[in-house]
């Protein structure tokens, strides 16, 4: 089997119950990035011109280049400015922060401290979602050990450079992890997203000052700065820097994780991930977590894993989960699940999105128990439509793309429903 | 400014400032729900999607900041399909029974829809049915209808300065509600109902009473505190059905209390006279004006013939018109008396003699939203005076440092910076310390007359905090509520008051308590000072106790019911029982025949013209909206019959407008008559000695009038509670009493039976007990000794 | 109303933001007051808001926002199964039909013996571990085989 450098989970041995301790990961040569960073006082500008080299991308979905982000953050800024960790994982089929939390809850420490670092923030938060209620009992234990160790507290290694941070955690909603809303709910509100202007580099948590990063994002940074960011571009591709941990799950034999260079091609993940389920075929692929558009089968054997690859093949990398589906799949059942994941996950809100993800879920949900009419197709595409690109947040765009590309790819099953009144599969 | 175009037209929109913003100003209109003028912008219906140029998709015009060169098109067809989307949207859950829907005919939901819809549904699932709530006796709600905009959750929040309602649940379950069926008590809940755009929200009182169409809309202005909110009253069939805001920035802005809202019910009570009625031998009778008038005079003249005209009072609320407040005046000083009173609750007129002009707000109403510190003495700010609480809530936001001098320590729902809560014998004291504090850190000269007290008095902590907002932060002012104004030692304070003003350059006035508390001293409706002295509110009600002389056996009482609008409600009672000769010119029957021996039923304020200034000295004249109940007519013209029978010269008026003409010549005059300094005035120290324990009796928000008392909606409220005595734990300890025991309160010869309840927010030794409220008129005055004994 | 040691344990959470930000606390204070009450009482989310000085139906909002504050007494155990895709595909749906077979109730049901409520839940975070339910919020149970859940009831059943 192919082995590849990894940077997120190099030495990690998961199947060690003290393996996530601080004494372990320093003997990774953990944090020596932030040591480095302290004692040759690199200038807070160069951390950031480092990760801006690296091509590092938002690791939460959006695909963001993260040096540009902490960039937009105020420097002059008298008062307080926070960095917060979305660990809120919930998007289906996306695991893979609360591996690293609970496998390697340091790095993710580190990182977040050399991005406080770079960004003059004293508090950083991180929000862990609810249900992973272990991984949140496991940071509260690195953060801990992190602060007696005095990597957190105030003057960090004798610096003055002082930084402390606290874990946060949801209790049950998914729209927590778009990142407005995320905020909202560490303010002790509801989780409803903002509307965006102002964004969060100018009016984040308690309306001040903040830069929102994926965990994974913020574990990927303590290598940068220890190898260079160059070093970390080279492990992938231009544009797509680094190695991307991607979260396989469905019908293959090994469901898991599985950290891999950006550009690796899908079949080689594939055959990592043991292959498909019972020697079956592949039908479909949803590359990115659930909000993804779907692609079949074929067109993702040709594809590679990486954000440019996966966009031109017409989806996106998004959070790195890959939902993997084999010739028995019923694609309208499948629909009609995640359809109602949107419906039950939407935070009510804004119009298109509340009243708009109910509609879908309906009609799906009519379309699966028989009860389609073949008009509902177009309808459900133009309704599709009305919702995306009109709400606060991308949830009605979460909302609407799985039904789109579902029609697009797989019309003629949805049709066989409406006629045949049963399943094609 | 930034310079935009939409739909093809330029305008210049402050930095900041949104599309919404923008096209408001070209008069351009862009559907909305959720964006409101006074709200923060939630941007969540979506419906004001228009199309911006070089974005990929439609954004919200409420909440998109306006950039240099950005083009909007409105009308698009990105714009409208984009419209017509949400529109959809917001109509599959939505009920399309407009016939039956309250909200019918006024609905933003239906006149966008009308535009928007598209012919038929395309939606075919079932719809969602919302569970209604209880959000008691003023807000009715019918929750399907709910188009989830937050309008109501964020005026809350924002303006009520209290969060009754949330929005809980999430996605399609979403839902507005209060936490576990509290009822909404803010007493600015009713604007809620404007708020919603749709028929979620309505009143409960006016609730199918009517369709918009049928009522006609005429303007008003409301007679309950000094604001003078602007009022669209809805009439229909000749009664009033309901009274809505009428925008005036510079007042209501575009809200109301719930007292202007609602207080409409009691204009159509079943206490309202509709016949004159006259006690002759013993009995009452119905009987028609010519009568009744010609009794009333005969009365008049008879007292005059035994006792002298120096027997004859006049006693009128300062809620009438100053017309009608002119004309008594004019006729009980024709008659040759110079007794006449509007102050019917101030118990402390010593001030009269030195009053160098009309006591008035001291700054326009507008003025306190630009305020950097305020010192609000002696008021129960949110129940009496709603609007001017919003406001300085509002100005809280933008910096104002709120400063608070009371007896009582209720929440203001706002950031206090620095309060002194203290019983009502203290207040002069805590005053001087200000006064000393500004005075320390100015290094000032003290004036001669209060040297006694700035001697005898050490600057607090507080004291030297307030001291120093005023001081630096610019614009300051003090205001005196109602609670200073009825208070025994309000001249006292006020001086202290005047002097903190000087010295810190702040301006400073009285929240005028009803409305025409202003326009009764421009109408003369005050005892004449300068030679022949006559009798005061407090002298002609007996409660003066430094006076010896008897009070009247000749009384005309215009719109004031004794026992509810006197300082010392026991002794107002009696002194009218005792007299010889009473006219109670009134709309309603209350307790009119207990003392009275003629009752002349007048028009209320929606049924006769008239004119109210406010306490910031703004002229507001108004027409009656419907016409005398039964037989009641204008006060003015049966003060005008009056006068011709007494045969007096000058009351041959043929319209309103005359009488105001008479009053104010010319409306620029009255400013350089408004005045709150006094000449001189040598205050003396209070004697603190006095451990006994004090009333602390404030007029309940929703006993102030007469036609307020009679609003049953608002009479259900929690404002409206049965009184307690409220004491703190401190005191309850001492009398081994318990919260929810029955007590017994007394005061000079009455006394009530109450239950006490506990406030730690109360200064030690104070009882707080209502006044105006029909369970505790049988008390004194409003403060001074009470005693309460467990029962 | 709260226990000494629940109330501690808020404290600590209320210690994580800045002085005046008390009202971030109120997701861990609701998750502390429910594993000590069961449920969110209407009495018990009084005590929060006052606590944390907020208006209750702030509060309220909170607690009816996210999914894993119980709102009216539940079984003993709460068992949620996901059902989510990734989980179907590799059986979650099983699961949540052998439990409902075994405890003979549906979703959103409770067991005649007040033990057991079952509830369907979304996206856990644990999909490569499918099938994966939760107990009580906070226990996490993957990779579930019919013989997983027996084993488990019966823990759970003792
Ligand atoms: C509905 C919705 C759910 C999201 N969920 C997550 C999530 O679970 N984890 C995450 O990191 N980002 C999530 N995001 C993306 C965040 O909003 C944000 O873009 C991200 O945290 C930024 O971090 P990054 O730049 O490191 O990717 C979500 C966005 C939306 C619209
Ligand atoms: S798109 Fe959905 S989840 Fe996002 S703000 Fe609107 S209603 Fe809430
Ligand atoms: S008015 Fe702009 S989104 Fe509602």
């Amino acid at each position: 089997m192919t082995q590849f450098t990894q940077t997120l989970l190099a030495g990690v041995d998961s199947s060690d119950a003290e393996n996530w301790q601080l004494k372990n990961y320093a003997r990774r040569s953990g944090y020596s990035a932030i040591r480095k960073i302290l004692s040759n006082k690199i200038s807070p500008d160069s951390v950031i011109e480092e990760v801006k080299k690296s091509a590092l991308r938002g690791r939460g979905g959006a695909g963001f280049p993260t040096g540009l982000k902490w960039s937009f953050m105020p420097k002059q800024y008298e008062g307080d400015k926070y960095i917060v960790c979305n660990s809120d994982e919930g998007e289906p089929g996306t695991f893979k922060d609360r591996d690293i939390m609970r496998h390697n809850p340091h790095i993710l420490i580190e990182g977040m401290i050399i991005a406080a670092y770079a960004m003059g923030v004293k508090v950083g938060y991180n929000y862990i979602h609810g249900e992973i209620w272990d991984t949140y009992e496991r940071m509260e234990e690195a953060v801990e050990e992190a602060r007696a160790a005095g990597y957190l507290g105030n003057n960090i290694l004798g610096s003055n450079f002082s930084f402390n941070l606290y874990n946060h955690h949801g209790y049950g909603a998914y729209i927590c992890g778009e990142e407005t809303a995320l905020l909202e709910s560490i303010e002790g509100k509801k989780g409803q997203p903002r509307f965006k202007p102002p964004f969060p580099a100018n009016y984040g948590l308690y309306g001040k000052p903040t830069t929102i990063n994926n965990t994974e994002t913020f574990a990927s940074v303590p290598w940068i700065i220890l190898n260079g960011g160059e070093q970390y571009l080279k492990l992938g591709k231009p544009n797509n820097g680094g190695t991307k941990l991607f979260s396989v799950s469905g019908h293959v034999n090994k469901p898991g994780n599985y950290e891999i260079p950006m550009g690796t091609p899908f079949a080689t993940l594939l055959e990592m991930a043991g292959g498909m389920r019972g020697g079956k075929k592949l039908k479909a692929c949803i590359p990115g977590g659930s909000s993804m558009p779907v692609l079949p089968g074929e067109i993702m054997m040709q594809t590679d894993m990486d954000y440019d690859s996966i966009a031109k093949a017409g989806s996106m990398l998004g959070s790195g989960a890959v939902i993997i589906m084999d010739e028995t799949t019923c694609m309208v059942k499948a629909l009609e699940r995640l359809s109602y994941f949107y419906f039950e996950e939407s935070c009510g809100q804004c119009t298109p999105c509340r009243e708009g993800t109910g509609w879908l879920y309906r009609i799906v949900n009519r379309i699966e128990h028989g009860k389609g009419l073949m008009e509902d197709l177009d309808l459900l595409d133009n309704i599709a439509d009305n919702i995306q690109g009109r709400t606060i947040c991308a949830l009605g765009d979460a909302a609407a793309m799985p039904v789109r590309a579902m029609i697009q790819h797989f019309r003629n099953e949805f049709i066989y429903h409406i006629e045949h009144k049963k399943c094609m599969v | 400014m930034i310079n935009i175009e939409i739909d093809g037209q330029q305008v210049s929109v402050p930095k900041g400032g949104t599309v919404m913003d923008g096209a408001k100003e070209l008069g351009i209109y862009i559907p909305h729900f959720c964006y409101h003028k006074k709200l923060s912008i939630a941007a969540n219906c979506r419906m004001c999607l228009v199309q911006v140029e070089k974005a990929p998709k439609p954004l919200p015009a409420c909440a998109t900041p306006v950039m240099e060169g950005m083009k909007v098109f409105t009308r698009s067809d990105q714009a409208i399909t984009a419209q017509k989307g949400v529109m959809e949207f917001l109509l599959i859950n939505h009920p399309l029974d407009c016939p039956i829907c309250d909200q019918g005919g006024e609905c933003q939901l239906q006149d966008l829809a009308v535009g928007y819809g598209a012919g038929q549904s395309r939606y075919t699932e079932a719809k969602r049915v919302v569970v209604n709530k209880n959000f008691g006796p003023l807000i009715s709600t019918d929750m399907t209808r709910c188009i989830h905009c937050t309008r109501c959750v964020r005026f809350g929040q924002e303006i009520a300065g209290i969060m009754e309602l949330g929005m809980a649940g999430r996605g399609e379950h979403a839902e507005i509600l209060s936490f576990v069926g509290n009822s909404v008590d803010s007493e600015l809940s009713g604007n809620m109902i404007d708020l919603c755009p749709v028929g979620a929200l309505v009143s409960k009182p006016f609730r199918y009473s009517a369709r918009t169409w049928e009522l006609s809309r005429r303007k008003s202005i409301s007679p309950h505190c000094g604001l003078g909110s602007n009022l669209v009253v809805q009439v229909k069939h000749n009664r009033v059905m309901r009274v809505l805001p009428r925008e005036n920035e510079a007042i209501n802005e575009c809200w109301l209390s719930d007292k202007d809202r609602f207080s409409y019910e009691g204009l159509n009570s079943e206490d309202r006279l509709t016949k004159p009625m006259i006690k002759r031998d013993s009995q009452w009778q119905e009987c028609d004006w010519q009568d009744a008038l010609e009794f009333a005079v005969h009365g008049i003249k008879t007292v005059k013939e035994k006792y002298g005209a120096g027997k004859i009072g006049a006693l009128t609320s300062p809620h009438s018109t100053i017309e009608e407040l002119y004309l008594l005046q004019k006729l009980i000083r024709a008659l040759g008396s110079e007794n006449i009173d509007h102050r019917l609750r101030q118990s402390d007129f010593r001030l009269d003699s030195q009053l160098q002009g009309i006591p008035w707000l001291g700054t326009s109403i507008a003025a306190i939203s630009e305020l950097k510190s305020v010192l609000i003495v002696g008021s129960t700010l949110r129940k009496d005076h709603p609007l001017i609480a919003q406001r300085i809530r509002q100005a809280v936001k933008r910096g104002l440092q709120l400063n608070i001098v009371n007896p009582i320590g209720d929440d203001l729902l706002t950031d206090v910076t620095n309060e002194v809560i203290v019983a009502p014998n203290a207040l002069v004291t805590t005053m001087a310390e200000i006064l000393k504090a500004v005075t320390v850190i100015k290094n000032l000269q003290v004036a001669d007359e209060l040297k006694e007290v700035i001697s005898a008095v050490k600057v607090t902590d507080i004291a030297h905090k307030i001291a120093t907002s005023l001081l630096q932060e610019n614009p300051a002012a003090i205001y005196l509520g109602n609670m200073a104004q009825h208070h025994p030692d309000y001249t006292d304070i006020l001086v202290l008051v005047q002097h903190i003003a000087e010295a810190a350059e702040a301006q400073f006035g009285m929240l005028g308590e009803a409305a025409n508390s202003l326009g009764a001293y421009l109408a003369g409706a005050v005892p004449g000072q300068v030679e022949s002295a006559g009798l005061n509110a407090a002298q002609m009600l007996g409660n003066d106790l430094k006076r010896t002389s008897a009070p009247c056996q000749g009384y005309i009482l215009m719109n004031m019911e004794p026992e509810y609008d006197s300082h010392n409600s026991q002794q107002a009672l009696k002194v009218l029982k005792d007299a010889e000769f009473v006219i109670s010119m009134s709309s309603y029957k209350g307790t009119a025949s207990t003392y009275a021996d003629v009752i002349l039923p007048i028009a209320p304020f929606t049924e006769t013209s008239g004119t109210y200034i406010n306490t910031e000295g703004r002229v507001q004249s108004f027409n009656g909206v419907v016409s005398p109940l039964g037989e009641t007519r204008p006060a003015w013209k049966v003060l005008r019959v009056l006068g011709n029978l007494l045969e007096f010269n000058g009351f041959d008026y043929e319209a309103s407008e005359q009488v105001r003409a008479e009053i104010i010549p010319e409306e620029k005059d009255i400013n350089g008559r408004l005045n709150n300094k006094l000449k001189s005035f040598v205050i003396s120290v209070t004697d603190q000695s006095n451990t006994n324990l004090q009333r602390i009796g404030e007029v309940p928000i929703y006993q102030s009038d007469p036609i307020v008392r009679r609003a049953e909606s608002l009479q259900v409220t929690s404002d409206a509670a049965t009184p307690r005595a409220w004491m703190c734990s401190a005191l309850l300890d001492k009398l081994n009493i318990s919260a929810g025991d029955k007590v017994k309160v007394k005061q000079d010869q009455g006394e009530a039976r109450l239950y006490a309840a506990c406030d730690d927010r109360l200064p030690p030794d104070c009882v707080r007990v209502v006044s105006a409220h029909s369970d505790t008129i049988a008390l004194g005055a409003m403060f001074g000794e009470i005693l309460v004994e467990k029962l | 109303m709260l226990s000494p040691e629940s109330l501690k344990k808020i404290d600590h959470e209320i210690a994580k933001y800045p002085i005046d930000k008390k009202q971030s606390a109120v997701m861990s204070a609701l998750a502390i007051a429910q594993d000590e009450k069961g449920w969110l009482a209407n009495e018990t989310m009084n005590f929060v808001a006052k606590y944390l000085g907020m208006p209750p139906i702030a509060v309220y909002e909170v607690a009816t926002f996210y999914n894993m504050y119980n709102l009216e007494p539940l079984g003993e155990y709460k068992i949620t199964v996901c059902t989510n895709l990734p989980c179907a595909l590799s059986g979650g749906n099983d699961v949540a039909n052998y439990v409902k077979k075994k405890l003979s109730i549906g979703f959103n049901q409770t067991t005649a013996d007040g033990k057991f409520t079952l509830k369907e839940g979304e996206c856990m975070g644990a999909c490569g571990d499918a099938p994966v339910l939760l107990v009580n919020n906070k226990r996490m149970c993957s990779f579930m085989t019919n013989d997983m859940i027996d084993q488990l009831l019966e823990e759970l059943s003792k």
